[in-house]
């Protein structure tokens, strides 16, 4: 079995966001990068089928800028057999990796392609969703568990009611939550190892991906703030507080 | 060109989820000419009566197919892309709940057009706030007028259209093939006689602080007490003290309650992604540093263990 996995690159999640003075965006250069938190359970995922000898392959694809191929040594250090690099300077919107993502799995024909939820830069949780619907694939969003049997996947979901739990017919996208597992630290050997492994670089062109119609972004700002208030000494005092605002 | 809004119910056990009234809440803003409101259900009956209340609704379609009884997107997403162009909508809205997280983007896929997820506030029929980086900041969006919106709406940023209406209830047969790939299994609910998180005016959470599932007995019991729900911090859910249902946060829920408080959170900015908008925030911490108090109302500092049961006696 081949499993696809995304990867994508952006500001590390423990950074504290910076935005430009002029609105056009937030501050980028010199910003911690690594990978999407979901997409390293991504990873994770296909490592531990690789390991239980369920999945035979595994290739981790990015779609971004020339810096991108470091998150895509970190996915080899993980283990993934290979990687391919889509390069391109411009911010691709989900509808636009979705395309892309269709071409390569057209071409790779995996029985999984894993994704993370959501990219935590622009937190749209779309790319999967679309991907999916373009292949005509089963999507299973949201997965905190996934039990693989030949031609199918069981995959627990995290959904507002509870746990839902789902059977798709493989190929499948299957998007990663955060409880799916709790990926490794990468050690200096296998670091040192995913130097020699291939990264295979494409352009949008050379899949014969033609760029989505685009949102504009108009204008970026820092979110309304929310004032630190009162410090109370006792409960008496917060008791207080709080029954003068009719709230207990 | 005039906006038709068509919105997808959200809804569970044949009743409607309050997230559908907030999301008719945001379309009202889009200068609609019309706006309805699509059920798919088995029998979906009780939750159209439900909707046809919702203020600012034209008219609700009511399309039963035995292929609803649990909703999943590979399988909605035909019939709402048939009832869209069937009913020429020049916009196509969800709850951002997780119904509408997982079928909105197929949605906008199979009509071959961009999203926009987690609409804040609306400028315009077609330029909306949205946020990112955990709500770390907000950029308003154009998006092409040229062809039809898909959009989920950011419930916590709008309150539920009030009820009172009377709208008319059609039935509508669509005509779509559904794939059958993808077979419900089951959902285990976390059967709780508590409030709604997402919806309840107050939420009283616990983090990591709390300590064990055990302890977690006197967030209930102080909830209870004030008839609040109950929510958690994700470092409590995976330390399995509580389910996952009732993380709040970023990649949790994201909750508008009148008062929040929370006991033993440190304050994460993926936990604060989830409680910006509530009216009130109260936290209590051990720790006097803990980001939680610089976006606290009223911060305690002190030990929950303690602060609890004295809190319990003095509500009265
Ligand atoms: C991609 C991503 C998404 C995430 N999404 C979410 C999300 O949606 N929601 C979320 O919550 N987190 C999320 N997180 C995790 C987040 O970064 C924090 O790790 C988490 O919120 C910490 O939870 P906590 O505050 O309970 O635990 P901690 O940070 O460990 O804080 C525990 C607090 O309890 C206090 N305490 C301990 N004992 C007591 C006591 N007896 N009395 C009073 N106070 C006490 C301590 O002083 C401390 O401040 C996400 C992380 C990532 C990477
Ligand atoms: N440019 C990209 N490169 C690699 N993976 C991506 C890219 N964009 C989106 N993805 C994948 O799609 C998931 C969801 O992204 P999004 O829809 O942007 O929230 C991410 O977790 C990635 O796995």
């Amino acid at each position: 079995m081949k499993v696809l996995v995304s990867v994508k690159r952006a500001i590390d999640y423990n950074v504290r966001i910076q935005i430009k003075p002029d609105g056009s965006g937030v501050v980028e250069n010199g910003v911690k990068h690594s990978m999407n938190p979901f997409d390293e359970i991504a990873v994770e995922q296909a490592m531990r089928w690789k390991e239980a000898g369920t999945a035979e392959e595994v290739v981790a694809v990015t779609i971004g800028p020339d810096a991108a191929k470091e998150q895509l040594r970190s996915a080899l250090a993980f283990g993934c057999d290979r990687a391919i690099h889509i390069k391109t300077d411009e911010p691709v919107q989900p509808l636009t990796a979705a395309r892309v993502f269709e071409a390569i799995a057209q071409k790779e024909e995996p029985k999984v392609f894993m994704m993370g939820k959501q990219a935590i830069d622009d937190d749209s949780n779309q790319t999967g969703q679309m991907t999916s619907a373009l292949l005509e694939w089963p999507q299973a969003t949201f997965a905190s568990e996934i039990e693989l049997s030949g031609e199918t996947a069981k995959v627990t979901r995290e959904i507002d009611a509870g746990l839902e739990t789902l059977e798709v017919d493989l190929p499948a996208v299957i998007t990663a939550d955060l409880r799916l597992n709790e990926p490794r630290y990468l050690k200096l050997p296998d670091i040192m190892k995913a130097k020699k492994k291939p990264i295979e670089d494409m352009s949008l062109d050379d899949l014969g991906v033609e760029a989505a119609a685009r949102l504009e972004t108009l204008k970026t700002t820092p979110p309304p703030t929310r004032e630190a208030g009162v410090r109370v000494e006792s409960v008496d005092e917060l008791v207080a507080k709080l029954k003068e605002k009719g709230l207990v | 060109m005039s906006n038709k809004i068509l919105i997808i119910a959200d809804h569970l056990d044949g009743s409607l989820n309050e997230s559908t009234a907030r999301a008719v809440a945001c379309a009202q803003q889009m200068s609609p000419t019309g706006i309805d409101v699509l059920v798919l259900a088995e029998d979906g009956a009780s939750v159209a009566a439900e909707a046809a209340q919702i203020e600012g609704v034209s008219r609700v379609l009511q399309a039963d197919n035995a292929a609803n009884a649990h909703p999943m997107a590979a399988l909605l997403t035909p019939q709402i892309v048939a009832a869209a162009q069937q009913g020429e909508y020049s916009h196509v809205l969800g709850p951002n709940t997780t119904f509408g997280k997982d079928l909105m983007p197929r949605v906008a896929a199979k009509l071959g057009v961009a999203m926009v997820t987690d609409i804040m506030s609306v400028h315009s029929a077609h330029e909306f706030d949205r946020p990112i980086y955990a709500g770390n900041a907000v950029i308003t969006v154009g998006a092409p007028t040229d062809q039809v919106l898909v959009a989920s709406v950011r419930c916590a940023s709008y309150p539920a259209a009030p009820g009172g209406n009377s709208a008319e209830i059609e039935t509508l047969s669509l005509d779509a093939e559904l794939p059958g790939h993808t077979r419900f299994v089951n959902l285990e609910q976390a059967s709780s006689d508590r409030p709604d998180l997402q919806t309840a005016p107050k939420v009283i959470s616990g983090g990591r602080g709390v300590g064990s599932e055990e302890n977690f007995k006197v967030i209930y019991d102080l909830a209870d007490k004030i008839g609040a729900a109950v929510g958690a911090s994700r470092a409590a859910v995976d330390a399995g003290y509580v389910p996952n249902d009732m993380q709040v946060g970023q990649t949790g829920k994201i909750i508008s309650p009148e008062l929040y408080m929370c006991f033993g959170i440190s304050g994460a900015i993926q936990h604060l992604a989830g409680i910006k908008d509530a009216q009130t925030i109260v936290a209590i911490n051990k720790d006097e540093e803990a980001p939680i108090f610089e976006v606290a109302d009223i911060g305690l500092v002190g030990d929950l263990f303690k602060i609890i049961p004295e809190l319990e006696e003095k509500i009265g």
